[in-house]
């Protein structure tokens, strides 16, 4: 009773809070309501008894979206609404009927229940933290490792990319030092 | 040995029913409020002390209503919303950082469990425990819920329309993105060592006395957690986002009245929590066999609520560059290597 209660709850809120991210013309509500979704979304993990997963997911949207704040800071005037490009109907029309056919898909997908079977049920005793550990390094040990080599690609392109006057400090200007003292040498 | 430990003190408790965790969650509310207005007296009074001052004297004796003052001046100010701010992000921002600061409380043991007793009317005979809701992933959930709480700043900056306050917002989010990581890899060595990520298990872990306290085998990680700890919660020498000094208020400068008193209120109940945090993962928590072990969890988080004031009164401000420096290029780097040697000595 309380887990249907909760359900509906997390479920009207997640959806409508998506629909506020997708609608939205400012970048402010967008992201913010992106924000509140993921950690809405954790809240299905706790109803599930998958609490791991659910910190997990509010750990690490909690931190993505933090670094799309900063973008957002950098590039758009955060309480100003933003004039959109309208681009073509085609594409809106293609893109809006695949989601719709990909929605009813999922909505009809409960039918045939019967098929769906847990490949790897919890273990009495353990928890949450111990069996996502067993699954993770014994069947997907493979992807978690190329996962990590993607991570680890990213971060040293980063580096590369981000690095290249490192020796070189942007809160000091030198130049400014040197107007100073020619400003103190003529007088 | 530990988990039967563990076993022991949960199946010897009286049943958790849901009219005991309302009771605790309004005492948390209640209690943590309060103390947040009264740390902020102690604050004052323990920084006057430290520098040769004598604070807040004139309200009350030794200015103990002081608190009663600013309460009254926080709640009768004038709520004044910026006209160009976007209005309702503006609204919602204290909110989040009070709300998460006090879910974030919700899985910490913060008092010692205790029976109503039967003589009260209709509460009689409830069971009150000490945590309000013992998930298996308390920590991980504490540090998730803490970090969610810094969008509280973030979005106050971001939408008041004022350039300290964006300013604010941006160091907000370059503080979380630099300190997150030393958080997580500091108290993950600990976790190895104990095998779990629940409070019960840490507090059984080091259950024999001061000699099995996890700061004597961690001390690196102590140490890291506790930097952390304090740019989690805007303390100084990391409180960059409301540097008077070079921002104004930072994310708060918009902010009058009870708004702002809830950017406060969530500060301290933070403070609070990684005080309990490092107390019971570091500094053997609470003695639940021993009668007095309620009393020494409270002086250990005093001890380490009264460190916060010590090290503002001690220490200066660092700029936003140091921040990042120490904690992407010192503290992770120390962490990491933490981590390795322990796992080593555990494969050993």
């Amino acid at each position: 009773m309380y887990e249907m209660i909760a359900f509906y709850l997390f479920s009207v809120l997640t959806i409508g809070l998506f629909l506020v991210t997708v609608m939205s013309k400012n970048v402010l509500y967008a992201m913010t309501s992106l924000a509140a979704g993921m950690v809405l979304i954790s809240g299905f993990f706790f109803i599930l008894g998958a609490d791991f997963l659910g910190v997990v997911q509010l750990i690490v949207y909690v931190g993505a979206i933090m670094a799309l704040y900063s973008f957002a800071m950098m590039f758009f005037d955060a309480t100003r609404d933003i004039k959109e490009k309208n681009t073509s109907n085609a594409l809106v029309f293609l893109l809006g009927g695949l989601s719709a056919l990909v929605l009813v898909l999922m909505f009809a997908a409960p039918i045939h229940s019967e098929a769906i079977q847990a490949l790897y049920p919890m273990h009495e005793g353990a928890g949450n933290a111990q069996d996502v550990g067993i699954v993770l390094f014994t069947k997907y040990l493979v992807p978690f490792e190329v996962a990590a080599v993607m991570l680890l690609v990213a971060m040293i392109a980063g580096i590369i990319l981000a690095g290249k006057k490192m020796d070189i400090s942007l809160t000091e200007d030198i130049s400014a030092d040197d107007e100073i003292l020619v400003v103190k040498d003529e007088k | 040995m530990e988990t039967t430990l563990a076993q022991h003190i949960v199946t010897d408790l009286p049943q958790v029913t849901w009219i005991g965790v309302l009771i605790k969650a309004i005492l948390i509310l209640a209690i943590i409020s309060a103390l947040a207005g009264f740390g902020t007296f102690i604050e004052r009074k323990v920084l006057a002390f430290m520098q040769r001052r004598l604070g807040p004297m004139h309200v009350g004796p030794y200015g103990l209503l002081q608190i009663a003052a600013d309460g009254i001046k926080l709640f009768t100010k004038e709520d004044i919303i910026p006209q160009n701010a976007n209005k309702l992000i503006f609204m919602i921002a204290p909110v989040i950082t009070a709300a998460t600061a006090f879910i974030a409380l919700a899985a910490v043991p913060v008092f010692p469990d205790f029976t109503i007793p039967s003589w009260i009317p209709l509460l009689g005979d409830t069971f009150v425990p000490s945590i309000a809701s013992d998930l298996n992933i308390g920590i991980l959930f504490v540090l998730g819920m803490m970090a969610a709480g810094l969008y509280g700043p973030l979005l106050a900056g971001m939408s008041q329309a004022n350039k300290w306050g964006i300013i604010g917002a941006a160091r907000t989010a370059i503080q979380f993105l630099s300190y997150e990581v030393v958080t997580g890899l500091s108290i993950l060595a600990p976790i190895m060592l104990v095998g779990s990520l629940s409070f019960v298990d840490f507090n059984a872990y080091q259950a024999e006395g001061i000699g099995s306290w996890m700061i004597w085998q961690q001390p690196v990680a102590f140490v890291l957690f506790l930097i952390a700890g304090f740019a989690e919660t805007n303390r100084t020498p990391f409180d960059l986002l409301e540097h008077e000094a070079e921002v104004v208020s930072g994310y708060a400068t918009e902010y009058s009245g009870m708004r702002w008193g809830m950017f406060f209120i969530g500060e301290y109940a933070n403070m609070i929590t990684i005080s309990v945090i490092a107390a019971i993962v570091f500094l053997g928590g609470y003695d639940a066999a021993s009668s007095i072990g309620w009393l020494t969890i409270m002086l250990k988080i005093a001890f380490f609520f009264f460190l916060m004031l010590w090290v503002r009164a001690a220490w200066p401000h660092v700029r936003p560059d140091q921040l990042m420096w120490l904690c992407w290029k010192v503290l992770m780097p120390l962490a990491v290597v933490n981590i390795l040697i322990t796992a080593l000595v555990m494969m050993a």
